[in-house]
């Protein structure tokens, strides 16, 4: 049995956990959580349904079904990781399994950013080491300690530099992933955007009065 | 870094401030919500206590949910309605104009905006859907977000976001007669991979492009996310600036003359630099059918599924999960692959062009006896034309279903989905396992017209053998 979700606050600077590795490329959104589960209307109850399809066509050897990746929590996965579809509900879903970072050859744009403004970190690494990761992980199960500031992950008997964004890890270390509050701070700049665009000009009469 | 740019002027002029991560704060001058990616967002909004920041700057329809049958409230399907009500709800409290259904107005979002005059060129569009690359057929610069930055955008009508490079996509010379906007996509995706365009805006530009209507245009920048570029657009022109004029949202009287005035003034410049230019030959291009589980795995109608030894390493991996899913054997012709479904619709071809496209082919002709056929209008108003065109007769008398407006069977979160492994050929933007509604559903991607000969023969058909004669 899974423990309670509580979604990341606030600054994210160490992240520790089991692998669990996924392999494939071009791994789609609606794979991660078919379409038939966007039929809600808020995203608690995505946990379970995550990878639901593929999950049925394997019946139990799904690696989020088998029994060692339970509590597992660093997602190892390919190239292109998340393409498809802007819901937000495929990282949601994976989070609330309990996906806290996924370390991946490359990860599609919208995903990516999905992942930043929900609080899951996404590194990169070579082909190569991410095959090298997912193969030792297959044999004995690989726990990490990431940190985050040197970009920095540490098992037992392994120390490896990641890869990440320099924006994404500044906004991971200091909050400002969670973004809202950081953008209402230039309130006055936005206001003057507002008022200064031409178009908005041309514009506004008709969508105010309608 | 790409310069002078229609991409980097509107950018600029978007940005609001340099953030302390190293992201950029962007305004989005045109906010598009529907049912499926807002009500968490409002929901966010409520639990931090943080109100609308300009209404009239969001619009909203339903799409992804409606019914394409019976659409009597409340619908049958309870999820639906509450999903519906919720953006009801949401719109009404936060005095958000929403076009609902029967409002003559309803559909698919990227059908909609375009055809009531909101999109436009210079514009910076957002919408928590990924076609919303769609609306850079105008010029604009139009990305899909998830659902926390729709809660930006309605807080704060800014997201923060990286800029993107700009790839210029030139395509010489022109489409071949049969060959569609749908057919250039899909092909270009083909070549340059479906993650090529990840970190990329693309700019499709050249004479196979200007001489394309502005419904192909959207077609091509559409699936611009589909070759993994969040955003794609298309220099406006005379035929962007006579598409919008008189449309219900348009700029009228001495507004109309300000726009235009200022629209002229927005294209890439002669000299501007690009982050990557990639060059094709539209007139070589056939007809274009996937085959595979990703919209790249394509081929002309002519060739033969790709053996795994004629493809690149990273491309084997996928080829041996598409071969198994979708049953076909590399080195098999994809031509006369039966065929179970047919969809034509979305936001993809769902236009009232492509629904002309395809009633030409299907006039006077039936759907073959295996087959199960929808049309589907992208909106309410494609509808009412096709309608007063005589299009929904020609569809129904071959023996398509002529449904209402929605995205319906692109993603099957209604009713209309695939059973068991039925292949379909569909007009709409993806062929992911289990994108049609049933995890073991088989999906083709091609143009409507391609879809309409399908129908027809009941298998994969070269529709130029049904518009030459
Ligand atoms: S038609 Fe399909 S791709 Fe387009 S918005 Fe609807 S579900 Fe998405």
């Amino acid at each position: 049995m899974k423990s309670k979700f509580s979604p990341p606050i606030g600054k994210i600077s160490q992240i520790n956990g089991k692998c669990i590795s996924l392999i494939g490329n071009d791994i789609d959104t609606d794979r991660i959580i078919p379409a038939r589960f966007l039929k809600c209307v808020n995203f608690d109850a995505l946990g379970e349904s995550v990878f639901e399809d593929d999950r049925e066509t394997l019946k139990g050897r799904h690696p989020f079904d088998i029994e060692e990746n339970q509590n597992a929590s660093i997602l190892i996965v390919n190239s292109n990781f998340g393409c498809g579809s802007s819901r937000e509900h495929a990282p949601q879903a994976l989070m609330r399994w309990g996906i806290k970072t996924i370390i991946g050859e490359s990860f599609a744009d919208i995903f990516y950013s999905n992942c930043i403004a929900i609080g899951i970190p996404c590194f990169t690494l070579p082909k190569k080491s991410i095959q090298d990761i997912q193969k030792y992980n297959n044999k004995k199960s690989l726990s990490l300690e990431i940190d985050l500031e040197n970009s920095l992950a540490k098992s037992r008997d392994l120390s490896f530099n990641l890869e990440i964004k320099e924006s994404s890890k500044k906004m991971f270390l200091s909050g400002e992933w969670d973004a809202t509050l950081t953008l209402l701070e230039n309130k006055n700049l936005i206001e003057k955007k507002f008022n200064d665009l031409p178009y908005l000009k041309f514009n506004s009469p008709f969508l105010i009065t309608n | 870094m790409s310069q002078d740019t229609l991409f980097d002027k509107v950018w600029d002029l978007h940005k609001v401030s340099s953030l302390r991560g190293g992201s950029d704060q962007i305004f989005i001058g045109l906010h598009l919500i529907h049912e499926v990616t807002s009500p968490q967002a409002f929901g966010a909004l409520k639990d931090k206590n943080l109100k609308v920041k300009f209404p009239d700057r969001t619009v909203a329809t339903v799409d992804h949910i409606v019914p394409t049958d019976n659409q009597s409230r409340p619908f049958k399907d309870n999820l639906a309605e509450e999903m519906i009500s919720t953006l009801e709800k949401n719109c009404l409290q936060h005095k958000i104009r929403f076009f609902n259904i029967g409002s003559g107005n309803q559909g698919i979002v990227h059908v909609v905006a375009p055809e009531l005059g909101l999109t436009q060129p210079g514009m910076t569009i957002a919408c928590g859907d990924s076609h919303t690359s769609t609306h850079g057929a105008f010029g604009s610069i139009a990305f899909g977000i998830g659902t926390s930055q729709v809660r930006d955008v309605l807080a704060t009508q800014t997201i923060a976001m990286n800029k993107l490079k700009v790839r210029q996509i030139w395509c010489e010379n022109q489409l071949s007669n049969g060959v569609y906007a749908k057919d250039l996509v899909l092909h270009i995706i083909n070549k340059l991979g479906v993650k090529a365009g990840v970190g990329f805006a693309y700019e499709f530009a050249g004479p196979a492009i200007d001489t394309l209507s502005m419904e192909e245009r959207m077609t091509i920048c559409n699936m611009s996310i589909e070759g993994g570029a969040r955003c794609g657009y298309i220099n406006p022109d005379e035929k962007t600036f006579s598409y919008i004029k008189n449309k219900l949202c348009a700029p009228k009287n001495e507004d109309w003359d300000k726009a235009l005035k200022w629209w002229k003034s927005l294209k890439s410049d002669e000299n501007s630099i690009y982050d990557d230019v990639i060059k094709l030959d539209a007139s070589t291009i056939d007809p274009t059918v996937t085959w595979g589980i990703t919209p790249g795995q394509s081929i002309g109608i002519n060739e033969q599924i790709p053996l795994l030894d004629d493809l690149s390493p990273n491309d084997k991996l996928v080829a041996k999960e598409a071969y198994e899913y979708m049953g076909f054997k590399p080195g098999q012709s994809i031509k006369n692959t039966p065929i179970n479904v047919c969809f034509i619709g979305s936001c993809t071809n769902g236009r009232i062009s492509d629904l002309r496209v395809a009633a030409k082919v299907l006039k006077d002709k039936k759907v073959s006896k295996n087959v199960k056929a929808f049309a589907v209008p992208g909106s309410e108003k494609v509808a009412i034309e096709a309608k007063k065109e005589g299009l929904d007769k020609i569809f129904k008398d071959s023996g398509f279903q002529w449904r209402e407006p929605g995205c319906s069977m692109c993603l099957a979160m209604n009713s209309d989905k695939l059973i068991g492994n039925q292949v379909s050929a569909s007009s709409s933007n993806r062929n992911f396992k289990g994108r049609q509604g049933s995890p073991s559903g088989r999906t083709l991607l091609m143009s409507p017209a391609m879809v309409a000969a399908a129908a027809i023969n009941g298998k994969v058909s070269d529709v130029r053998a049904f518009i030459n004669t």
